[in-house]
């Protein structure tokens, strides 16, 4: 009931309200407007540019983020005094509040003489960049400090995936004269296809989600240079009361979820599946 | 079985230490900048940025410490985490049951419909949300982040306990149905307490999702009677924006807790986010 009330209701709910303009009260919706809501949205600056960010966070992310923990994970796998300590320790970011760790980082890149500026002088860089005023490089430095705060956690996944990758393989190989590459080549990269299947899943249903970092540090902006779907959503419906809206940016960042986790499944998790309970009942 | 000389292993390790510390600088710094940045005051976090603080002053962690809006925000984001997970464990539990345990018309069919419930994404629905709530007229209660958090914890943990309940071999309920217990009674005598390793994950990672959920409270706590942490710090740093040793201390502060619980109860949240991105 709880679950059907306040998971399947809004849903359903927003996917209807989607179709009128309407303020959010009194009563019911009434001014039907028809799919406008979804042509002004195909028209939108802001919401054209957060799809366009949502890719290039994507993009960054699968080249960069996911290699650094992959590469992490691979370190950490072996064995060497005090790779404990640092396993707990790069998870420490993933443990704090995003908000909190929105405003630290806010200090840590305030214009004035902030952390970062001063790190940089004392290795006599002057520097005048706004880190998160500037439109030309706000995303990157957003990007740089989702890489601070979801490294760690990725980490862990790729850890568990090698961990289950068993010894007996790589003695194995051992035996047959492979060489510490190839062994890598053959037996860890395609045992671990799975696992980095689903951190690229997760990954990107995160990206499109994304709020509570960007709207602390930056509220979108500086002129919606950093706005994400969630965060112009925020806006249209509680600042601006343009719930009918709002509700079909909902609904457009619920169909982006939807179509990619169908594609993903039916084309890349699907061969996880092979051999198990896609081609259980015979060829398809 | 492999051969490799002293030397090749020292500079194996070597490397290994280089990468690894270089990570630690990246993570560490911004939190010791916090950490030191709160013993400093302005002047020193103005000239002195780098180094330790000289001298060591201790008022903006009291000051933050001794006000009364600080354990405010503690006690509403302790008490909503552990309501909500109180009810998100006992709900899952018994659906989990349910479903592991009795056969019926529809079963498969209503699970995927809750491990669908997994796949939304919470900004969704988070406006249309906001409206059922102002129409219970659940806004500004501690309830109306609870409920819709407990409903959104529901999907993962009722796939993770399900799992579990199912590998619990049926003997034991055999035995237990042998001994004249019912169905409740087995539940609650036997499986609850043979389930206390899973049921711990599950309770952490909802603790931890209450604990550092922010949208939620944003939209649905509009007065500051019931702030949460995440809401408090947002809001103390825009009040304070000039005085940032003082935010620094707020910030580090606000951090404290969930530092302090990752540290006690490490492996079950680690085993719980693996298991769940590998199961969902």
């Amino acid at each position: 009931m709880l679950f059907l009330l306040f998971v399947i209701v809004p849903v359903l709910f927003a996917a209807y309200v989607a179709f009128f303009r309407w303020n959010g009260l009194g009563g019911v919706p009434t001014d039907f407007v028809g799919l406008e809501n979804f042509r002004n949205l195909l028209q939108d600056e802001v919401f054209l540019g957060d799809l366009w960010r949502l890719g290039l966070i994507v993009v960054l992310s699968l080249l960069i983020q996911l290699p650094i923990s992959f590469g992490l994970a691979m370190l950490l796998h072996q064995r060497f005094p005090g790779r404990t300590a640092f396993r707990l320790l790069f998870f420490v970011p993933y443990v704090l509040t995003e908000a909190v760790t929105a405003v630290l980082f806010r200090l840590v890149l305030s214009p004035n003489r902030g952390f970062v500026d001063s790190i940089l002088a004392a290795v006599g860089i002057e520097t005048r960049i706004g880190w998160l005023s500037d439109r030309e490089i706000v995303m990157f430095v957003i990007f740089g400090i989702l890489t601070w705060k979801f490294f760690g956690f990725h980490m862990i996944l790729f850890l568990a995936g090698r961990q289950n990758i068993p010894d007996e393989l790589y003695e194995a190989a051992a035996i047959d004269g492979a060489t510490g590459a190839q062994a890598f080549r053959r037996i860890t990269l395609p045992l671990m296809g799975p696992t980095v299947r689903m951190i690229v899943f997760l990954s990107v249903i995160g990206s499109v989600q994304l709020f509570d970092l960007v709207y602390v540090l930056t509220g979108g902006g500086p002129f919606h240079a950093s706005e994400t779907l969630a965060i112009t959503m925020y806006e249209q419906g509680f600042q601006r009361n343009q719930i009918g809206y709002a509700s079909a940016l909902s609904i457009a960042m619920f169909l982006i979820s939807l179509v990619f986790a169908l594609f993903y499944q039916r084309f890349v998790l699907n061969r996880d599946l092979q051999g198990s309970i896609t081609t259980a009942g015979g060829n398809r | 079985m492999k051969v490799t000389t002293r030397r090749a292993r020292l500079m194996r390790h070597t490397g290994f230490y280089v990468a690894a510390f270089i990570t630690t600088a990246f993570v560490a710094t911004p939190i010791l900048f916090a950490l030191l940045g709160g013993f400093k005051d302005n002047q020193q976090l103005r000239e002195n940025a780098l180094g330790l603080p000289d001298p060591w002053n201790t008022a903006n962690y009291t000051d933050v410490l001794a006000s009364g809006t600080f354990w405010q925000q503690v006690f509403s984001s302790v008490f909503i985490a552990l309501v909500t997970t109180f009810i998100v464990v006992i709900c899952s539990a018994m659906i989990a049951f349910v479903f592991a345990r009795f056969a019926f018309r529809g079963r498969e069919g209503l699970f995927t419909l809750f491990a669908a419930g997994m796949m939304f994404p919470f900004a969704v629905a988070v406006l249309p949300l906001f409206i059922i709530l102002r129409t219970f007229e659940l806004l500004n209660s501690p309830f109306g982040v609870i409920l819709p958090q407990a409903a959104f914890g529901l999907p993962l943990t009722i796939i993770i306990l399900r799992t579990f309940f199912r590998s619990i071999p049926g003997e034991v309920e055999e035995a237990a149905t042998i001994d004249g217990a019912g169905p409740w009674l087995f539940f609650t005598r036997i499986l609850l307490p043979m389930s206390r390793p899973v049921l711990a994950t599950t309770s952490v990672l909802a603790l931890v999702g209450s604990w550092n959920s922010f949208l939620l409270p944003l939209v649905v706590l509009q007065k500051s009677t019931w702030w949460t942490l995440p809401l408090g710090v947002t809001q103390f740093s825009g009040q304070y924006a000039s005085d940032t040793a003082r935010v620094l201390a707020f910030v580090m502060l606000a951090m404290l807790p969930a530092l302090v619980f990752y540290a006690f109860a490490e492996r079950h949240l680690i085993s719980g986010l693996t298991s769940g991105a590998t199961k969902g």
